[in-house]
This record gives structure tokens, C-alpha cells and sequence, in this order.
């Protein structure tokens, strides 16, 4: 228990290493999420002859 | 590993209209530069480079979370170090990336090239804002300050302007060709900054540290410090080329778009 706290305490620096490593990864994840789906939306769009389908 | 190494090399070469190992011929440009070729390639790459990237970020987290020893000044607070300085060196590459295919676009008019750069935009403003934000969850504890006016926080924080400058010179101007034109000569420009950027914390005095990693002498730091960190950049590294690779296929698609609206190509080829 003392364990997890100390490693979760990050020696007093919590307040600054986790809200660096949540940050990076929530940014890298939408990036990464916004990309896919407008390259899979456009990709759509031009395989149905360039019209928007309704299901997208 | 080695398929990996040896499909980034097919890619480097179709990409750059090279030809292939093992085929004896000049570089084509029109054959190898199609999209419907980079298309096909990327499609196969992509879930490679996102795996491994995942993986090797993962294992690049806990190892510098969890293995790596804390810094005898900096105590754990410098294990920001391992987000932050993989972003920083990315936001220098992938500037480096859109500036050298501005260079190609201008001078062989290589067909992917802008759409190398274009794709790349977005991606290195994210590293940047990372390496600027991390930065400031370092500098506070360190410094006693979220932000100084140093010279290197200083270029940095211009080389994020540069790229949203860039993406929205793209936006703004809507004949391609001329937006093309404005957004290659802003990128070229704006590549002075990078050997600013790199050097700054030689030239000025800066607050910020100097380079642990990249010195002459070699990397000031300890293996166990250094694995962690080299694992990260590996792992940021691989996700750009996921992302770009992405990205490319978009902006490929976009084109193909606006030719059909246009009436220049037909929708079944």
C-alpha cells in the first residue's frame, strides 16, 4: 500500500508528472483518431464516386 | 525488424521515385511517384508503424515511470523528461520533413512532396504543443516559473506559430497552386529557426539545460536513463510515420476529390 502511494506520490512531483504523461497521451490519441476518420471519410466519399454516402 | 527496415526502404524509394533494390533502372518519377502506388504501400505500413509505436511507447512509459532511477538533483520530476524531450526533438524532425519536401516540390515538383509537407503540419504542431506544455510541468517545479523568455522556450514557442502559420496559409488561400507555392516558401523561411532552436541554449544563456544527449563528448547520461529516453524517441518517431502515413492518404483523397468535383478524372479510375 505504502508502495503504490510512494509510486503514485512520484516523490511530490504528481501535480506535474502525471498531467505531462495524460496530456501526451490524450493529444497523441485524438490526433491519431481525428486522422484516421477523416481519411477514412474522404476515402469513402471518392470509392462512391464523390458523393457523400448517408452512412458516413 | 528487418521487414520493417526493409519496407521502409520500399517506401523511401517509391516515395522519392527511386527505384526498388534489385532493379536496374533510372529514377522514374512518373511511375514511381503515383499515389495509387504510395496508396497501396501506406495501407500495408501503417498498422506496423502504429504497433510498434504503441509498443515501444508503452515499454518506453514504464521503464522511465517505474525502472529508470530518479535524478540525484531533479529528484522524480525529471522523469518529464521522457514525454518532453522526444516531442522536442520531433518538433525539429518533422519541420525537417516538411521543409525538405518543400525544397523537393519546388525544385522536381515531385507530386507527393507538398502533400508530404501538408500532411506533416498538423503532426508537428501537436509534437510542438507537447514539448511546450511538458516543458512547463518541467519549468514549474525546476525553475519556480511555468514560463521565462528564455531563448530557447522563445523559439520553440516561434516554431509553433510557424506551423499553424503554415496550416492556415493552406486554408486561406483557395487556388491550390498558388497555396502550394505561399506554403512552401513559409516552410523554407521558417527552416532558420531550426539550427536557432538547436543551438540556442549554446549561443544565449539560457535557463533552459544544455544538450544531454546530442554533445560532442556523448550522451551525459546514464543507460538506465538514456534507454528509456531512447525508446520514447524511437516510439514518437514511429508514430509520425503512422500518422503521416495517414494523413498522406487523406490528402491524396482530397486531391482525387476535388479533381472529380472538378471534372478533371473520372470516379471509376
Amino acid at each position: 500500500m505504502n508502495d503504490t502511494s510512494g509510486f503514485f506520490d512520484m516523490g511530490g512531483y504528481a501535480a506535474y508528472i502525471w498531467p505531462a504523461y495524460g496530456i501526451t497521451i490524450v493529444a497523441i490519441t485524438v490526433l491519431c483518431v481525428i486522422s484516421w476518420r477523416w481519411m477514412r471519410r474522404v476515402e469513402r466519399i471518392v470509392a462512391a464516386g464523390g458523393e457523400p454516402s448517408s452512412d458516413t | 525488424m528487418l521487414t520493417l527496415y526493409r519496407s521502409w526502404q520500399r517506401l523511401f524509394r517509391s516515395f522519392w521515385g527511386l527505384p526498388q533494390a534489385g532493379q536496374l533502372q533510372k529514377p522514374n518519377w512518373q511511375r514511381f511517384a503515383n499515389p495509387d502506388r504510395f496508396v497501396k504501400l501506406a495501407r500495408k505500413l501503417t498498422p506496423w508503424f502504429m504497433v510498434s509505436a504503441i509498443a515501444l511507447g508503452l515499454a518506453g512509459i514504464i521503464m522511465g515511470l517505474m525502472i529508470a532511477p530518479p535524478d540525484y538533483q531533479q529528484g522524480d520530476a525529471m522523469r518529464i523528461i521522457y514525454v518532453h524531450v522526444p516531442a522536442a526533438w520531433m518538433s525539429m524532425f518533422v519541420y525537417g520533413v516538411m521543409a525538405v519536401s518543400s525544397a523537393v516540390a519546388f525544385v522536381w515538383k515531385h507530386p507527393l512532396a507538398d502533400v508530404a509537407a501538408k500532411a506533416s503540419a498538423p503532426i508537428g504542431a501537436v509534437f510542438t504543443a507537447l514539448a511546450l506544455i511538458t516543458g512547463m510541468l518541467w519549468g514549474k517545479p525546476m525553475w519556480g516559473a511555468w514560463w521565462v523568455w528564455d531563448a530557447r522556450l522563445t523559439s520553440v514557442l516561434i516554431l509553433f506559430f510557424l506551423y499553424l502559420g503554415y496550416i492556415v496559409l493552406w486554408s486561406a488561400i483557395e487556388e491550390p497552386t498558388r497555396a502550394a507555392r505561399a506554403a512552401r516558401i513559409l516552410a523554407l523561411v521558417g527552416a532558420i529557426n531550426i539550427p536557432i532552436i538547436k543551438f540556442s541554449v549554446d549561443w544565449w544563456n539560457t535557463l533552459h539545460q544544455g544538450a544531454t544527449v546530442f554533445r560532442m563528448d556523448g550522451p551525459a547520461m546514464p543507460a538506465s536513463m538514456l534507454t528509456p529516453l531512447l525508446i520514447m524517441a524511437l516510439s514518437y518517431n514511429l508514430l509520425y510515420a503512422g500518422l503521416l502515413m495517414i494523413r498522406m492518404r487523406a490528402e491524396v483523397a482530397e486531391r482525387r476529390l476535388r479533381s472529380i468535383r472538378l471534372g478533371l478524372e473520372s470516379p471509376a479510375s
